[in-house]
């Protein structure tokens, strides 16, 4: 099967996931009358808009972070990004009262002060041993700060909201939502995709890729600047919905081969898929409510994980 | 096109690895630079490559100093294959070969038929064109040390700077290899190689410039510079020297 097929495959599975993303629900297929428009027009479909660009910049930036890092198992989380992002989140629900534009707000400026925070650790640097570790710094910093916020909370209420809101969702996200988060997922997405040919060159290790007229500082700029825009605004706008990035290009390796920028285009197909797919069938689950998205990612990724450990041991490639 | 280094003292932070090294290196030959350990050979090949800005002093290419070119324009002139041959995914060694041609590739557009013609000449030029879909993994040292080779000729650049490229490689691909160098400077462009076997060096070298402490000992061509005196006072050995040919054999240690 040709890369322009399998392409053909993953484009029909986004448009696969779209309708399922517009039809599904506890009412299916709303449609007819006047209220069923507005749930269409209102609801399902800046849900389904949200999911295709979040799902398509998280696998995006995993596959960008596990070829910039040359290292299978980076994703998002890696860098600090998503639990930085959630800290400012926390913080205005906590402590500002929760507005959606607020929290917003609060996400998206904690996500970029990370992402300085980062460039400014591995300033003059910029190996992929010294990035992953003041991520990692940040990360645990932005993890404890966000318990000892949730410690202290004056209001046992906002507390369970918080914790609700941790888990990320893109349910009752509306027209709001998607207009403040699709220009920065947008942004950094292309902002992402600009590295491509930088990531093949830095596959022969850094001094090579710089040989090659490739300047590190540069990509490191555009990763960092991505993955801050990117998944700042998607933790902004629906909560932390992890392992999109890491899962998506793992799968597609091998139908896609191991060149990073071979596997940029993919993997944000993939990754729209993935989360169109998975929110829906979160909301077909029986029940009240509905299923939380990053839990039902949680749940997904973590036996993934445990799937790629073993392998892992079983060849030296994964 | 000359590849001049003046004045070049080179410093990895609070050490000083290289120190007012004066050397010109000419097109169409082959020269290596020999030394004991530490004495600052790969640096100077990092600095010859544009890739360390020197503390004092410059690398001059054609009179405009390599660490201040564009960093595509140098890309294009001098092509580097350092020391370490690991390759971070399993990609083919088609790709490998592709990544020669980074430094003329635009982003988000496919290779010209241009790109498409050196990479395969160079697969041609290395024998690896069977080789070409494998996954780089997969090959053995001999193989994947032609594959990576190829990476560098692919780029046609008018300098080749390579480090050790003969490590952990058994003799006959030794040989293979250096013929294949020897090759790429009769077609006139410069070669430059770090090595640190004197027999394979004496063998393929034009020009010797040999290092301690990061200084020039003696720099020139082959026979004026790998005598035995010259390497009994860089290496501490003794050599034996093979009648009728520029080829020493280290046989013993000089104490000091």
């Amino acid at each position: 099967m040709s890369r322009t097929l399998r392409l053909g495959v993953l484009t029909l599975l986004v448009i696969l996931g779209f309708a399922l993303s517009l039809a599904a629900g506890k009412q299916w297929l709303p449609w007819g009358s006047d209220a069923a428009t507005a749930i269409f027009v209102e609801l399902r479909l800046p849900r389904a808009l949200l999911g295709l660009l979040l799902g398509a910049l998280l696998g995006l930036n995993g596959a960008v972070l596990q070829g910039f890092l040359r290292n299978p198992l980076a994703d998002p989380a890696v860098v600090g990004v998503s639990s930085c992002a959630a800290f400012g989140a926390v913080a205005a629900i906590l402590y500002a009262g929760a507005s959606s534009l607020g929290v917003f707000a609060a996400a998206m400026v904690a996500a970029l002060g990370a992402m300085a925070l980062l460039v400014a650790l591995t300033w003059r640097n910029a190996d992929a041993v010294t990035f992953v570790l003041a991520g990692t710094i940040l990360s645990s910093l932005a993890g404890a700060l966000t318990a000892f916020l949730i410690a202290i909370a004056p209001n046992p209420y906002a507390v369970a909201g918080v914790i609700d809101w941790l888990m990320g969702a893109l349910t009752d996200r509306g027209l709001a939502d998607l207009a403040r988060a699709a220009p920065f997922l947008i942004g950094g997405g292309v902002a992402l995709a600009r590295v491509g040919p930088a990531l093949d060159a830095l596959t022969l290790g850094e001094d090579a890729a710089r040989s090659l007229g490739v300047r590190i500082g540069r990509v490191q700029a555009l990763v960092v600047l991505g993955t801050g825009l990117g998944v700042g605004a998607g933790v902004a706008a629906t909560g932390v919905i992890g392992f999109v990035g890491l899962i998506v290009p793992h799968v597609l390796r091998p139908l896609f081969g191991h060149r990073p920028s071979a596997l940029l285009l993919p993997s944000a197909l993939g990754g729209a898929a993935l989360v169109l797919i998975a929110d829906s069938l979160c909301r077909l689950a029986p029940g009240a409510g509905e299923i939380r998205l990053g839990v039902a990612m949680a749940m997904i990724g973590a036996p993934f994980f445990l799937g790629l450990l073993l392998r892992r041991r079983a060849r030296a490639w994964i | 096109m000359d590849l001049i280094a003046r004045h070049l003292s080179v410093t990895l932070g609070q050490r000083t690895v290289l120190t007012h090294v004066d050397v010109t290196l000419r097109p169409g030959r082959v020269t290596v630079i020999l030394g004991p350990n530490g004495a600052g050979k790969s640096s100077l090949l990092k600095a010859l490559a544009g890739l360390i800005v020197p503390a004092t002093g410059s690398v001059l290419l054609a009179g405009q100093g390599v660490a201040t070119l564009p960093d595509r324009e140098r890309a294009r002139r001098v092509g580097y294959l350092p020391q370490d041959a690991a390759v971070h995914w399993n990609v083919t060694a088609r790709e490998v070969v592709a990544l020669g041609r980074v430094p003329y590739r635009t982003p988000f557009a496919g290779p010209s038929p241009e790109d498409h013609a050196r990479i395969e000449a160079a697969l041609i030029a290395t024998e690896t064109v069977a080789l070409a879909e494998r996954g780089i993994a997969d090959l053995s040292g001999g193989e994947r040390a032609r594959v990576l080779l190829a990476r560098v000729l692919a780029g046609r650049p008018d300098w080749l700077l390579a480090d050790e490229p003969l490590a952990s490689l058994d003799p006959a691909h030794q040989i293979d290899i250096l013929d294949r160098l020897r090759g790429v400077a009769q077609a006139g462009s410069g070669v430059v190689l770090v090595l640190h076997d004197l027999a394979q060096a004496a063998r393929i070298a034009d020009d010797v410039l040999l290092l301690q402490h990061g200084r020039v000992i003696a720099a020139g061509e082959t026979a004026g510079v790998l005598t035995p005196e010259h390497v009994a006072a860089v290496f501490d050995v003794r050599v034996a020297t093979l009648p009728g040919s520029a080829m020493m054999v280290p046989i013993g240690r000089i104490a000091r």
